[in-house]
């Protein structure tokens, strides 16, 4: 078999594959705490993001009591409301979804499924989880600090974060900057080694167009991380300064209770341009994981190869690229000149032709597809349908002349919590169903599986689609109760209420999928080593779970690409991508 | 797309060079840049990572410049030094990017050497590079606390825009950091050459793998990146 690497540039041998040696651990604490093996930094990257994704839950829980029955529960307070709304959106964009997303199953399926042994740097990827580890430590920690955690709301504009009177600005806010820059450094660390693993230690036979679209995803959307969480950093830092130092980077003059303040001069529309360039393609570095994945799930249980492959990947690519020039479509109602809402609103609707394909293709590889109605694949038909619901919204807002009047209004929160809230989680819940068997060889429960997705499907819809109308009714986000409000009918009170319920509902059948979690961990069927039939090479591995290393003495050669159903005159269904060809058919 | 065996999926074939060669690399299997180490790789994103940051910190700068409403305090008269009698512009900026861009020379050397093999003289080179670089940061060090002493903070300072003191400070003291860290790595890494570590496979005390003398060059990678974005700071910030 030829081998285009072997060849030697220069008298230095490089240092190729071959040559690199895994790090074998030689105790219980380096097997399983301080781990340098991609599985064992997967599992704990989504324990800790869903441990603190718990914490999130029941902030909006409390969210939720206070919007539908105010003065109900009588610690909260506006102050606290604002606390609430900030810990929340800030634990489930940064620490939940992207750390689930890019730390857990990009650990978990990039050496797996591009036939490598472990990623390329095993003791960075340690030192990336339990510098996120300590960034989550600190964010917990400003729950428990003088004055509580920030409650600037998750985008923390200046001036008002660092002001007095915000709350948390005693310690919160210093706590939530420290906070987001461990866990840039940590994720940066983890980012460069995804990157490089996908680009350089791919296992023979291994192209990228024969990746699997789940790496795409997350491949891309790691990209965008690496080139957008420095603008995040760079805010923080700047901000940090004017909060601690005394500096006006954000700062302009400003009196507050009568006093002249000493800031002058500063940019507070700098720091929002800062932070929804990194916030903008944020929203892609949750979604374009979730994609993959998806497209991958549809696959599989519709035994049907995925439709339009190339198209597939350079959608991804292209809505990566265009979600960095889109960014000041957060911004619209801050104040810019009328060509530049006209230059963001093009960019902002162009993206909708790469979704379009993206889900036209899901659609046409269900079509006529052997759909097995599996919980992966449940949840999969949820996405394409949630994304569909909260795509077209976007429309909506990323119109200059419709966001406007919409802006600030709870519209605004049942959009962004459809598309990038309730839609990757879906993904979150569909992949943990597909992968679970792998990752632990045991099936989670089916009937436990189905309570707890048509609960959290059919909940999430009576929870944001009645948020919609409040919104357009008028009713405003971030306010802590609404008071007598002549412009906002009855009818939103009893939305209200009614939302409240069901999220009280909704959030109480995590418990069953987390009971599910544990419960199957003993208990579970066998699953066998590939239990969905798939072609990918995770599921090919001689052990499940699979052992130190993945692949016993030899590396897998992949021969075809990862979308091999329902091939005509072959002996199964699916081919596996390291399934020889068959010299009959050739 | 199917059945198409790993010999023939577009590898093997002739090396092409140009555009069809770059095409070839990326659709060929394993690696999409040829030759290319892991770790050389992994220096590559991280510099286009960091390129991010700083030109981010630049952006932010020059966004306040223009927005703030105060004159911006003259950057060649801030920067002047008297050196016996002479009231010289810049001198000490002038100073501390010659010396910067030496040590790049130097570096680039030291990754020559290394490649012959040649311990000693990568050692020593790396040293001296080492040691401009301190020199650089020692020489901050010195602006600084001049400018500290004629009452430059990052809140305010006598001669115009507040966001003057604070964007010296924050943007010159990052990239100080990042020379420091350099600087650190190279007396490591030059360690590590002069003992011989990489002739005899000596493996890594942190990660337990045998290091090579690329090492050396992608110390380099970084220390290039270092000196370049100097330059920007120098065009950007001093100059303007």
């Amino acid at each position: 078999m030829a081998d285009v690497t072997h060849g030697v540039a220069g008298p230095v041998p490089m240092p190729d594959h071959d040559d690199v040696e895994l790090y074998h651990p030689k105790s219980w604490i380096t097997r399983y705490v301080f781990s340098q093996d991609a599985k064992v930094i997967a599992i704990q990257y989504s324990m800790t993001a869903l441990a603190i994704g718990l914490v999130a839950l029941v902030l909006s829980w409390l969210m939720r009591m206070q919007l539908a029955f105010p003065g109900f529960l009588t610690f909260i307070d506006a102050n606290f409301y604002y606390q609430l709304i900030t810990m929340h959106g800030m634990i489930m964009v940064i620490y939940l979804l992207t750390a689930l997303f890019l730390g857990g199953f990009g650990n978990y399926l990039i050496p797996l499924m591009l036939g490598a042994r472990d990623m390329v740097f095993p003791y960075v990827n340690m030192l990336s989880f339990w510098i996120y580890f300590l960034a989550v430590l600190v964010l917990v920690g400003g729950f428990f600090v003088a004055g509580g955690p920030t409650g600037a709301g998750w985008t923390l504009y200046p001036p008002q974060a660092i002001l007095a009177n915000t709350p948390g600005q005693q310690s919160g806010i210093i706590i939530m900057l420290v906070s987001l820059m461990l866990f840039i450094i940590g994720f940066t660390m983890g980012g460069l080694n995804y990157v490089v693993t996908v680009l350089q230690g791919r296992c023979k036979g291994m192209t990228l167009m024969r990746m699997p679209l789940t790496i795409w995803g997350i491949f891309t959307a790691t990209v965008m991380a690496l080139l957008a969480f420095p603008a995040l950093f760079v805010g923080a830092v700047m901000m940090l300064l004017d909060r601690l130092i005394g500096t006006s980077f954000f700062m302009p003059s400003i009196v507050a209770m009568g006093e002249r303040l000493a800031y002058k001069g500063g940019s507070p529309i700098l720091f929002q341009h800062l932070f929804w360039f990194f916030g903008h393609p944020e929203v892609y570095i949750v979604a374009l994981p979730a994609f993959g994945i998806v497209s991958d799930l549809i696959s599989t249980h519709a035994r049907k190869n995925i439709f339009g492959y190339r198209m597939m990947v350079w959608a991804l690519v292209g809505i990566g690229a265009l979600s960095f020039v889109v960014w000041a479509h957060h911004m619209y109602v801050s104040g810019m000149h009328p060509a530049f809402g006209f230059f963001f609103a093009t960019t902002t609707l162009i993206i909708a032709i790469p979704t379009a394909i993206k889900v036209y293709n899901w659609v046409l590889t269900l079509w006529r597809g052997d759909i097995h109605l599996t919980l992966p694949m449940l949840f999969a038909l949820a996405f394409i349908v949630t994304f569909v619901n909260g795509g077209l919204t976007g429309l909506f807002l990323g119109n200059v002349v419709v966001d406007v009047p919409l802006s600030d209004t709870m519209f605004v929160v049942a959009h962004f919590h459809m598309v990038m809230g309730v839609a990757p989680i879906l993904v979150i819940f569909g992949a943990i169903y597909h992968w679970y068997p792998k990752i632990t060889g045991r099936m989670l429960d089916d009937t436990l599986g189905k309570l707890h997705f048509w609960i959290t499907f059919l909940g999430a819809y009576a929870i944001f689609f009645p948020m919609h109308y409040i919104g357009l009714m008028g009713v405003p986000r971030r306010y802590h109760e609404m008071g007598e409000m002549a412009f906002v009918p009855p009818s939103t009170v009893d939305l209200n209420i009614f939302i409240t319920v069901v999220a009280l509902i909704v959030g109480a059948a995590q418990l069953v999928f987390l009971f599910n979690l544990i419960w199957s961990l003993r208990r579970g069927r066998p699953a066998g080593g590939n239990p969905w039939r798939a072609t990918t090479l995770e599921w090919q591995t001689p052990q499940t779970p699979p052992a130190h290393g993945n692949w016993g003495k030899e590396l897998p050669v992949v021969y075809r690409w990862a979308y091999d159903y329902s091939v005509p005159g072959a002996a199964q269904d699916f081919l596996p991508q390291n399934q020889p060809p068959d010299p009959r058919l050739a | 797309m199917n059945e198409v065996l790993p010999s023939t999926a577009h590898s093997e074939a002739a090396a092409s060079s140009g555009l069809p060669g770059i095409v070839q690399d990326w659709s060929s299997d394993r690696q999409a840049f040829k030759h290319v180490s892991w770790g050389k790789a992994m220096m590559w994103v991280f510099l286009l990572s960091d390129t991010f940051v700083f030109a981010t910190f630049l952006i932010s700068y020059m966004t306040v410049r223009m927005s703030t409403t105060v004159p911006w305090p003259n950057p060649s008269e801030v920067f002047a030094l008297e050196i016996a009698g002479h009231h010289l512009p810049l001198i000490l900026i002038a100073i501390m990017t010659f010396v910067l861009i030496s040590s790049s020379g130097t570096m680039a050397m030291a990754v020559n050497f290394g490649y012959r093999r040649d311990r000693r003289k990568t050692a020593i080179l790396m040293l001296v590079t080492a040691l401009l670089g301190a020199a650089f940061v020692g020489m901050q060090a010195f602006e600084w606390t001049k400018l500290i002493s004629e009452g430059v903070r990052p809140w305010g300072n006598p001669w115009g825009a507040d966001q003057f003191g604070a964007s010296f400070f924050m943007i010159t003291g990052f990239h100080g950091t990042h020379v420091t860290i350099g600087v650190i790595f190279l007396f490591i890494i030059a360690r590590k050459v002069w003992r011989g570590d990489f002739d005899q496979g000596r493996r890594g005390f942190f990660t337990s793998r045998k290091g090579h003398y690329e090492i050396v060059e992608i110390t380099g990678l970084y220390w290039h990146f270092v000196d370049l974005v100097w330059v920007f700071i120098f065009a950007l910030f001093y100059l303007w």
